[in-house]
C-alpha cells in the first residue's frame, strides 16, 4: 500500500499533472507492541491513549491510563520505545489522519501527512522496517498494515472506535469500515475510511490508489492496462482475501468502471474504452 | 625476515637500479629514428598527451556539474529559508518548514565517534602487523584487515541491527550508563533509552566500517620508514614505544593523516549501514543513546517518498551541505598538513 491513502492531500497535483485516480483494494493499519506475556489482541488501546504515546506524554507501559482500561493483563514496568515510519508512506498518513481525527493535540501539534515532525520514537524504513525495529525492541510500539502484523506474528492491539466498541483487526472489520464510504461523493475516489461509524469498523481503515494518466499516448497500452484492472477486480478477490485485504465492493467496481470510460482518453480526445 | 633487514635490503637494491639506468642513459645511444617515424611519434605523443589532459578535466567538469545540479535543485529551498538553512532544526514535512542542523549534527557526531575509536584501534593493528607481529601471523592478519574494508555497507547495517544493537542495548549500553554515565558534564551522552539504536551505535558500526581503511594504509605508511632510521633508535636503547612515536609517526604523519582523512571521508558519507542503526528521528538530543539522523540516512530514507517541491529541495539542499563538509574537512587536512610540514622546517 505504498501509495495508499494520499487522496485528498494529493488531489492538487494529481489535477494538475492530468492524472485519474481509483481505489484498487482496501486494507487495514494496525497498531503492534513488543511485550513479553501478552498475546495478539489482549491488549486494549484507545486513539487518544495512542496519540499521547505518540507525543510522548505516557511514558511507560504501566502508566495508569493503560492499566485502566487492560485489567487483567499483565503490563510491565518498561519504558515505551515509539517506533514510527522514517520515509513518507500513505501507512503514516492513515495512522496520523486517525491520530488527528481522535487527538485534537495531535491535530494541532503534528496535522497528519505522509511523513510528519515525530516529536518521539525511532524510524523504520518501510513497513518491515517498523515490524523489524518493535521486533527488536523491548517495549516498542509501532505501527504497520495488517498483513505485516500477521505475516510476522506480531502482538497488535484491539482498537476501540467511533461507536466504543473495542474492535479486533481482520477483513471483516475493515470491511465494516468500508461499507460506510460514500465513494461517489469524492472526486478521485478520495475517501479516507479512518474513524467511521459502526459497531464493527475498524478505526484505521484505507484503501490504496492506482494513479493513470489521464490522456494515454499509446491508447492500445492503456487500454490493456485497464483490462488488466478489470480481470483483477472481477478475478482477484479471493487473492486478496488470502492477503489478508478486502476487494472492493461490486457497486464500487461499477463506479470504477464508468470513471475509466468518461476520464481516459486517447491523444485525440477519444475515450479509450468502447 | 624481521622489518629491517628487509627495508635495508630494498635499499641496497634500489641504489643498483639507479646505478644501471644512468648506464643505460649515458652509455648506449639508439640509432636516430627517420624522419616520419619521429613525426609519427611526436604525433603519438601529442594524442597521448591530449587524452591524459581530458581524462584529468573530465574530473573536473564531473565535479562542477555535480555543484551546479545540487545548487539549481536546493535553488527553491535556500531561497526559501535562506542562509539559516544549515542552521535550523527544523524538519516538518507536514508545514513545509525545513532545516539542516539536525542531519548536520548527526553526520558529525557519528563521523566523529568513529574516528575516536577507530583511530586508536587502527594504529594499533597497523603497529602491531609492522613491527611486533611473526612473520607467520602477518600476511593473514593483514588479508583479514583488508577483507573486512571488501564487506558490503548493507552487511554491516544488517549486523549492525540484528546483532550488534540486541547485544549493545543488553549488556554495552547499561555497562556504559553505570559508569561514564556517572561523570560530570558528559555523563548525560551515556544515560537514555537503552535499545541498542542511536547515534552512538551508528558512530561504532562507522568505527567499524573504517578501520580497515585508516589500519591498511597506516601499515603500509609504517613498512616504508628506512630501516636505517629505526636499527640507530634502537641501537640506542629506544624501546619499541619510543621507535614508533619518535621515529615512525613522525616520519610518516603525512601518510597518517591521509589514511585518517580516507576514512573520515568514508564515514561522512555512509549511508545503508547508518540508515539501519541511527533510528531516524528528526532530534538533536544531549544522549549518544537517542536516535537521531544523519544527511546521508535522511536522503537515503525520504527521497523516494518525498511529497512536496519543497522537501525536494531541501533534501537536495542537504547533499550539497554534505558536499561543503566533505570539502572543508578535506581543506582543513591539507592546511593541517602543510602547518606541520613549515614547523619542520622551522625545527630543522
Amino acid at each position: 500500500m505504498r501509495t495508499a491513502c494520499q487522496a485528498r492531500k494529493w488531489r492538487p497535483r494529481i489535477q494538475e499533472d492530468g492524472l485519474v485516480q481509483f481505489p484498487a483494494i482496501i486494507g487495514g493499519v494496525v497498531p503492534v507492541v513488543n511485550l513479553e506475556g501478552v498475546t495478539p489482541g489482549q491488549m486494549k488501546m484507545n486513539g487518544a491513549l495512542l496519540a499521547d504515546i505518540y507525543l510522548g506524554k505516557i511514558k511507560k507501559w504501566n502508566d495508569p491510563a493503560i492499566v485502566a482500561l487492560n485489567a487483567g493483563v499483565k503490563l510491565p514496568d518498561e519504558n515505551i520505545t515509539v517506533v514510527r515510519r522514517a520515509d513518507g508512506s500513505g501507512t503514516t498518513f492513515l495512522f496520523t489522519n486517525y491520530l488527528s481525527k481522535v487527538s485534537v493535540e495531535w491535530k494541532d501539534k503534528i496535522g497528519a501527512g505522509t511523513a510528519v515532525q515525530w516529536p518521539e520514537g525511532v524510524g523504520g524504513k518501510g513497513n518491515e522496517g517498523v515490524a523489524s525495529y518493535v521486533q527488536r525492541i523491548k517495549g516498542g510500539i509501532g505501527y504497520v498494515e495488517y498483513a505485516y502484523a500477521k505475516k510476522n506474528k506480531m502482538t497488535h492491539l484491539a482498537l476501540k472506535n467511533k461507536a466504543g466498541e473495542y474492535v479486533q483487526p481482520d477483513d471483516l472489520t475493515f470491511q465494516a469500515a468500508a461499507a460506510f464510504a460514500e465513494w461517489s461523493k469524492v472526486p478521485g475516489f478520495g475517501e479516507i475510511l479512518t474513524e467511521q461509524p459502526g459497531k464493527t469498523s475498524w478505526p484505521i481503515t484505507g484503501a490504496s490508489f492506482v494513479l493513470m494518466h489521464k490522456v494515454q499516448v499509446d491508447a492500445a497500452k492503456g487500454a490493456e492496462v485497464v483490462k488488466f484492472f478489470d480481470w483483477a477486480f472481477k478475478n482477484g478477490q479471493k487473492t486478496a482475501e488470502e492477503l489478508d485485504y478486502v476487494p472492493l465492493p461490486a457497486a464500487l467496481v461499477k463506479q470504477i468502471d464508468a470513471a475509466w470510460r468518461t476520464s481516459l482518453k486517447d491523444a485525440s480526445g477519444n475515450p479509450i474504452l468502447k | 625476515m624481521s622489518s629491517h633487514s628487509s627495508v635495508l635490503g630494498s635499499g641496497g637494491a634500489l641504489e643498483i637500479g639507479e646505478a644501471g639506468l644512468a648506464g643505460a642513459a649515458t652509455g648506449v645511444r639508439p640509432p636516430s629514428p627517420p624522419r616520419d617515424r619521429m613525426q609519427a611519434q611526436r604525433f603519438q605523443d601529442a594524442l597521448f598527451h591530449q587524452v591524459t589532459r581530458f581524462f584529468a578535466f573530465s574530473v573536473l567538469a564531473i565535479l562542477v556539474a555535480i555543484l551546479g545540479a545540487l545548487l539549481y535543485g536546493a535553488w527553491p529551498a535556500l531561497k526559501e529559508f535562506g542562509a539559516g538553512f544549515p542552521f535550523s532544526a527544523d524538519w516538518n514535512p507536514v508545514t513545509d518548514k525545513f532545516g539542516g542542523l539536525i542531519s548536520v549534527y548527526g553526520t558529525l557526531s557519528t563521523s566523529f565517534i568513529a574516528l575516536f575509536v577507530a583511530i586508536p584501534v587502527s594504529f594499533g593493528i597497523a603497529l602491531f602487523l609492522t613491527e611486533l607481529c611473526p612473520p607467520s601471523l602477518r600476511g593473514p592478519l593483514g588479508i583479514a584487515v583488508e577483507l573486512l574494508a571488501a564487506v558490503p555497507s548493507i552487511i554491516y547495517g544488517m549486523w549492525g541491527l540484528f546483532v550488534f544493537a540486541p547485544l549493545f542495548a543488553d549488556y554495552v549500553q547499561p555497562l556504559l550508563s553505570a559508569t561514564l554515565g556517572n561523570i560530570p558534564f558528559i555523563g548525560g551522552l551515556f544515560q537514555g533509552p537503552k535499545n541498542g539504536i542511536g547515534i552512538l551505535s551508528a558512530g561504532l558500526i562507522l568505527s567499524v566500517m573504517v578501520i580497515p581503511f585508516i589500519a591498511s594504509v597506516m601499515r603500509d605508511v609504517f613498512e616504508v620508514v628506512p630501516g636505517i632510521l629505526k636499527e640507530s633508535a634502537y641501537g640506542l636503547g629506544a624501546t619499541t614505544w619510543e621507535v614508533v612515536w619518535n621515529v615512525v609517526l613522525p616520519y610518516t604523519r603525512v601518510g597518517v593523516i591521509g589514511g585518517v582523512m580516507l576514512g573520515l571521508g568514508r564515514a561522512l558519507g555512509e549511508t545503508m549501514a547508518v540508515t539501519f542503526v541511527i533510528g531516524n528521528a528528526h532530534r538533536i538530543s544531549p544522549s549518544l543513546y537517542e536516535a537521531g539522523n544523519s544527511i546521508a540516512s535522511t536522503l537515503a530514507n525520504e527521497f523516494a517518498e518525498a511529497s512536496s517541491d519543497l522537501h525536494v529541495s531541501s533534501l537536495i539542499a542537504l547533499g550539497l551541505i554534505l558536499f561543503f563538509v566533505t570539502f572543508v574537512v578535506l581543506a582543513l587536512s591539507k592546511i593541517l598538513l602543510m602547518r606541520l610540514g613549515r614547523l619542520e622546517g622551522e625545527k630543522t
